[in-house]
């Protein structure tokens, strides 16, 4: 008689396919995964903690580390934050600016994804060819902050930086380029028949579960929920622009992949109509103290970062530094729906299943 | 001895005051009864409650320099001065920021200084005309307006002033030193509202106890002075700072609470001139606002503020869940208005999991979907802090829970919303707040053989090596 | 040559002749190899916007892989210490040896032959099969989980479609009726098997690939999901053999393409002026670029689809090419 025993083996933290230090301890019967379970930490900073001992403009730089793929939106986060705990207004030039700068940064970061899930998944020129693109988004946004990946960019009440001569017209140009280069990567990967048999029906959960599981972004629009807080709970100057919020209903990879699809050319509207009403010229920051002092209280502010809500929770006693900082990151909520995912799945759909997740490890880690 | 100049001078300026006023005041309660209830006094006081501490650092800085210019000029001179002074406060205070900004040495003044500039500059013009008409006793229409405004002023002053020294020495006599140490770091550091509130619930209290005839007087006289109350205001704190501060020298966290005290009386004032104002309608309704203590203030301030447009959600959300559960499952409730005005409850921690649960399958809450999980250490005691949201219906509260931060234990919402699973673990992890009944409570972040809560204020980072 | 040679009395001199003759022919290959494996880095590095290989060796990087190879062979030789370590050494030598031993029946002209043995194409499927054992030895050897499931994985690839290889191959044995190769090109010479055996080609091209382990049925090796599957706890020289090896069926199976359905080194119609030696490496490159190509551009199989592909698709197919090879032929006697 054959004796078959399962077998426990450790996906990480050092594999090409958890995007970062990301370990997986695996029981599998063959190919079949018995039991998932995740274990992060591998990068937490404590983040929260040096906040604590920062001045608010001094922890910008620390959430450009936290999710380095879009460093923009978490950027924002945190100044949206104190500026909502402070009530100031943001100079209608500096809101283009942040627009602008964050809606980039989110197509540069659907552009990763798309690139380094199509490798997850065995295919390797796709992620050249979104590097290529994501190059140009980077110039574009390296002209406006002079980084590359942890930008630094916006401040309590506005932007550090003004669009330099010429900025706004490479923006312009860039949209239809990137229209156009979206055509070929349809053709190049979506409906190829391999990755349809990959990804169709492969980490498949509900509405329901996925409200359960605090899932939000395209995670959760996957599953039905149209909801964007870009549309929904409207900050910055988002409901000047039209644009829709890609839905699919299967819930599946699949589906996850055409939203984040969609949704590029939806920040490509956003990006046309904000550089087509682009303020000529205005000040780039609101008349703000020199040491921000957010008033005594608390704060609880949430937008949509590429990867999902992301949230910014202030307790401030009145001093220059907050009393208490907490970030709520999309993809450390993200990622508790893995474990349910994987169980009885194949071992090969891991790969699919946390790529499909989108998460960033210095966001899961803090 | 400084402080002593100032309220000898005060009192000079309420003496000289009087006549002006008395000369004034038919006019003025004309007018005053048309403004009474009216929005300036509602939202000076909103923005009283809202920068409570950089005001009372000004205030104290304001009082100084009015010192030394009493000193330097004559009584008439310092009067002109006072007003133009108030005034200028007044401009700053219509500017927080820009207050700000001098108070942090900024080299560029904003355009609202040079205004105030201006306005110091015409005050004093104006104030030498009336000094010379009021000698004359001419009574010209713009005279008495201006009389009006100065007499007010330091009346208010005067009484404030009292009030405060009488809640000052109230306070000091009733609370024992260490007590009010403590007190003052609960002030000073609670961030919540609520411990504010009652602070200065206190303070009324033994204010009202001290000097209710004054402050009586002092609201009347606030009610007839409408648009100078907020003069009064700062003038009364800037002196009651002065006072308090020389008062209780000897001891910096004494200052820090006599600060807060100066604050306070000014704020009852406030409060009271409604409650007597309400009182004149309905005297028994009055005497229950008054005895209700710092639940009626806090619900008073709370309306006062603006009315939120989420009030109706929260008034709701209350109303269903009391009706439910129950009256004592709710610890506090108000729109956080920092917050894009959230409905926030504070729930009891024996209530915390039974509330939680009712939010999410209530129909009319049903709050499916949890945004945050996370803990605060506030040193007294540990929050957690929910943020909940309804996919169905829409809306949004925060839910929070203090729990005793010597033994950390609250019930998991985990099974409730398989979301809050890691969030409970890395509160556990870097807090150290127990989650009872949670799948799978480990250190998440940290591992389990990591010393000590991070997050923690007095966390002290350990090291084998050392 | 090698006829007479094989006939000959044995003896010391026969043997250095022979030993010589295999060193060449090692060269040759690894001569070959070396340049494709550069053309292949070189190729995908066109089809992704690359450079490839352009610093050692002129601006073509023509000595690229020399350098590589040359810094496996001088690498530490490392084995883990749990490893089975006889096996673990012998696993390489397994798997390279059939590689070169396949190489021997290809035709590649009608005079360059090493062995023109009647049952060639036999000989070719049952060679290269044994490079499997190699994989899995290999994999079993290390000691380490994800070498172990790379190690089964390949066989079960392996084995999966080398059923479909054969079957597509049945076709053309049926129409040449022979199994020797340079048979099966002359019987080319009217028209190629490409042309009378479409499907059989597909089925065979697709096999082929799961054969040689090349994306999009690259799973014993899947980067992303096994590391590197069964040679992930390989290095230095030894890994240097599995990757020869690997890059020598290419060699040998893009050259048993040709000579199956490409006419071998048969000439176009009056084009023959051009020598039979250039027309076999034209088509043999032909296929080396479609190999690469398809490598560039599609995703990765999972592993129970490609056994639902092999053993659901591909094998029913190409049984009802068999048949209809042989009804067509019964029928009308064409071909």
């Amino acid at each position: 008689m054959i004796r078959t025993e399962e077998m426990l083996l450790n996906v990480g933290p050092q594999h090409p396919s958890t995007h970062g230090v990301f370990r997986l301890v695996i029981k599998i019967d063959g190919e079949v995964i018995k039991e998932a379970t995740p274990v992060i930490g591998y990068l937490h900073r404590g983040t929260e903690k040096l906040a604590e001992d920062l001045q608010y403009t001094q922890i910008i730089p620390y959430t450009d580390r936290m999710d380095y793929l879009s460093a923009m939106t978490n950027n924002y986060v945190i100044c949206h934050a104190v500026e909502t705990m402070m009530n100031i207004q943001v100079p209608e030039r500096a809101e283009y600016l942040r627009v602008l700068a964050m809606e980039l940064g989110r197509v540069a970061s659907h552009l990763v994804w798309w690139g380094t899930y199509l490798l997850d998944i065995g295919a390797v020129s796709p992620f050249l060819y979104a590097f290529r693109e994501r190059e140009m988004i980077i110039n574009l946004l390296t002209e406006l902050s002079g980084a590359r990946l942890t930008f630094n960019y916006m401040r309590v009440g506005g932007v550090k930086w003004d669009a330099p001569e010429g900025w706004i017209e490479k923006v312009r140009e860039f949209v239809p380029y990137m229209r156009e280069q979206l055509k070929g990567y349809h053709q190049l990967v979506t409906g190829n028949e391999i990755f349809m048999k990959r990804v169709k029906g492969v980490g498949t959960y509900s509405k329901e579960e996925a409200i359960n599981y605090s899932l939000s972004g395209a995670n959760l629009r996957c599953t039905g929920v149209k909801w964007d807080l870009r549309k929904d709970e409207p900050y910055s100057i988002y409901d000047r622009f039209d644009f829709d919020v890609p839905v699919r209903t299967e819930g599946d990879a699949w589906a996850r992949y055409e939203c984040r699809m969609q949704e590029i050319v939806e920040s490509l509207k956003i990006i046309e109509q904000a550089a087509a009403q682009f303020p000529a010229e205005g000040e780039i920051m609101a008349k703000v103290p020199k040491i921000i002092k957010a008033p005594k209280g608390e704060a609880y502010v949430r937008i949509e970062s590429p990867r999902g809500e992301i949230g910014c929770y202030i307790a401030s006693d009145g001093k220059k530094e907050p009393y208490r900082l907490k970030f709520r990151r999309p993809s450390f909520y993200n990622l508790q729906i893995l474990p349910k995912l994987l169980k009885g799945e194949n071992m090969a759909n891991l790969i699919t299943i946390l790529g499909a997740i989108d998460i960033v490890l210095g966001e899961v880690d803090g | 001895m400084s402080d002593e100049k100032d309220i000898e001078l005060a009192k000079k300026k309420a003496a000289a005051a009087a006549k002006a006023k008395a000369a004034a005041m038919a006019k003025m309660r004309a007018k005053e009864i048309q403004k009474a209830g009216g929005t300036v006094p509602v939202n000076s006081m909103g923005q009283d409650q809202e920068a409570n501490q950089p005001e009372a650092e000004l205030e104290g800085q304001a009082g100084q320099s009015d010192l030394e210019l009493a000193k330097k000029k004559a009584a008439a001179a310092a009067k002109a001065k006072a007003a133009a002074l108030s005034m200028k406060k007044e401009a700053e205070k219509a500017n927080p920021i820009s207050s700000e900004q001098q108070d942090a040495e900024n080299s560029t003044p904003g355009p609202e200084i040079t205004t105030a500039e201006k306005d110091l500059e015409l005050a004093k013009k104006k104030a030498a005309a009336a000094a010379k008409a009021k000698a004359e006793a001419a009574a010209k229409a713009k005279a008495a307006a201006l009389a009006k405004k100065q007499g007010d002023a330091p009346s208010e002053e005067g009484d404030e002033k009292a009030k405060a020294i009488a809640a000052a020495k109230a306070k000091a006599a009733a609370a024992a030193k260490a007590k009010a140490a403590a007190l003052a770091k609960k002030q000073g550091d609670a961030p919540s509202d609520e411990g504010d509130e009652k602070a200065k619930a206190i303070a009324a209290a033994k204010a009202k106890a001290a000097a209710a005839a004054k402050a009586k007087a002092a609201a009347l006289a606030k009610k007839q002075g409408d648009a100078p109350s907020e003069e009064g205001d700062e003038k009364a704190k800037a002196i009651a700072a002065a006072k308090a501060k020389a008062a209780t020298a000897a001891k910096a966290k004494a200052a820090a609470l006599a600060k807060k005290q100066g604050d306070a009386p000014s704020e009852e004032g406030d409060e009271k001139a409604k409650a007597i104002a309400a009182a004149k309608a309905k005297a028994a309704a009055a005497a229950r606002v008054r005895a209700g203590g710092k639940a009626a203030v806090s619900s008073e301030a709370a309306e006062e503020k603006k009315p939120s447009v989420n009030q109706p959600l929260l008034d709701s959300y209350i109303e269903i869940i009391e009706k439910n559960l129950g009256a004592d499952v709710l610890e506090d409730s108000y729109i956080n208005s920092l917050s894009k005005d959230v409905p926030t409850i504070v729930v009891k921690p024996e209530a915390y999991y039974k509330t939680a649960q009712f939010l999410k399958y209530n129909e009319r809450l049903s709050f499916d979907y949890l945004s945050e999980l996370h803990g605060t250490d506030y040193e007294t005691h540990m929050e957690v802090y929910v943020h909940l949201f309804s996919y169905k219906n829409r809306h949004s509260v925060a839910l929070k829970v203090k729990i005793d931060r010597m033994e950390p234990v609250i019930e998991s919402l985990a099974p409730l919303w398989q979301g809050a699973n890691w969030p409970e673990s890395e509160t556990y992890d870097l807090l150290g707040i127990k989650f009872i009944n949670h799948p799978d409570l480990k250190r998440i972040m940290l591992g389990e053989s990591w010393v000590g809560y991070p997050l923690r204020k007095d966390y002290e980072p350990y090291d084998v090596e050392v | 040559m090698v006829e007479d040679l094989l006939a000959s009395s044995p003896g010391l001199l026969n043997f250095g002749i022979f030993f010589l003759l295999a060193t060449v022919l090692l060269l040759v290959i690894l001569g070959f190899v070396t340049y494709a494996i550069l053309a292949e880095r070189k190729v995908m590095g066109f089809m992704q916007l690359r450079q490839g290989p352009n610093q050692v060796g002129g601006r073509w990087g023509l000595l690229q892989t020399v350098a590589d190879v040359l810094k496996l062979l001088i690498k530490e030789d490392t084995i883990p210490k749990s490893a089975d370590r006889p096996l673990f050494i012998l696993a390489p030598v397994i798997a390279f040896a059939p590689a070169f031993m396949v190489v021997a029946v290809i035709p590649f002209t009608d005079k360059l032959q090493f062995a023109d043995i009647g049952v060639g194409l036999l000989y070719y499927i049952a060679i290269s099969g044994i490079s499997t054992v190699g994989i899995v030895t290999g994999g079993w050897a290390s000691n380490n989980k994800y070498a172990l499931l790379g190690g089964m994985r390949a066989a079960a690839q392996m084995i999966s479609y080398e059923i479909p290889l054969v079957m597509s191959v049945l076709g053309v044995i049926l129409l040449a009726g022979s199994l020797n190769l340079n048979d099966i090109v002359d019987a080319q010479s009217s028209g190629w098997y490409i042309l009378k055996q479409p499907i059989g080609f597909i089925i065979f091209l697709v096999a082929s690939i799961a054969e040689l382990n090349r994306t999009p049925f690259d799973l014993p090796e899947a980067e992303s999901e096994l590391v590197a599957g069964f040679h992930v706890e390989y290095s230095g020289f030894r890994w240097a053999f599995f990757m020869l090896s690997e890059y020598v069926y290419l060699f040998a199976m893009a050259s048993l393409t040709t000579v199956l359905f490409l006419g071998g080194w048969g000439p176009l119609p009056f084009m023959d002026f051009i020598p039979g030696a250039v027309w076999f490496s034209l088509k043999f490159s032909l296929i080396v670029f479609l190999l690469i190509w398809v490598r560039v551009t599609l995703p990765r199989l999972r592993a129970d689809q490609l056994m639902e592909f092999g053993w659901k698709v591909l094998l029913p197919v190409a049984l009802a090419n068999i048949f209809l090879t042989a009804l067509l032929k019964e029928l009308f006697n064409f071909m």
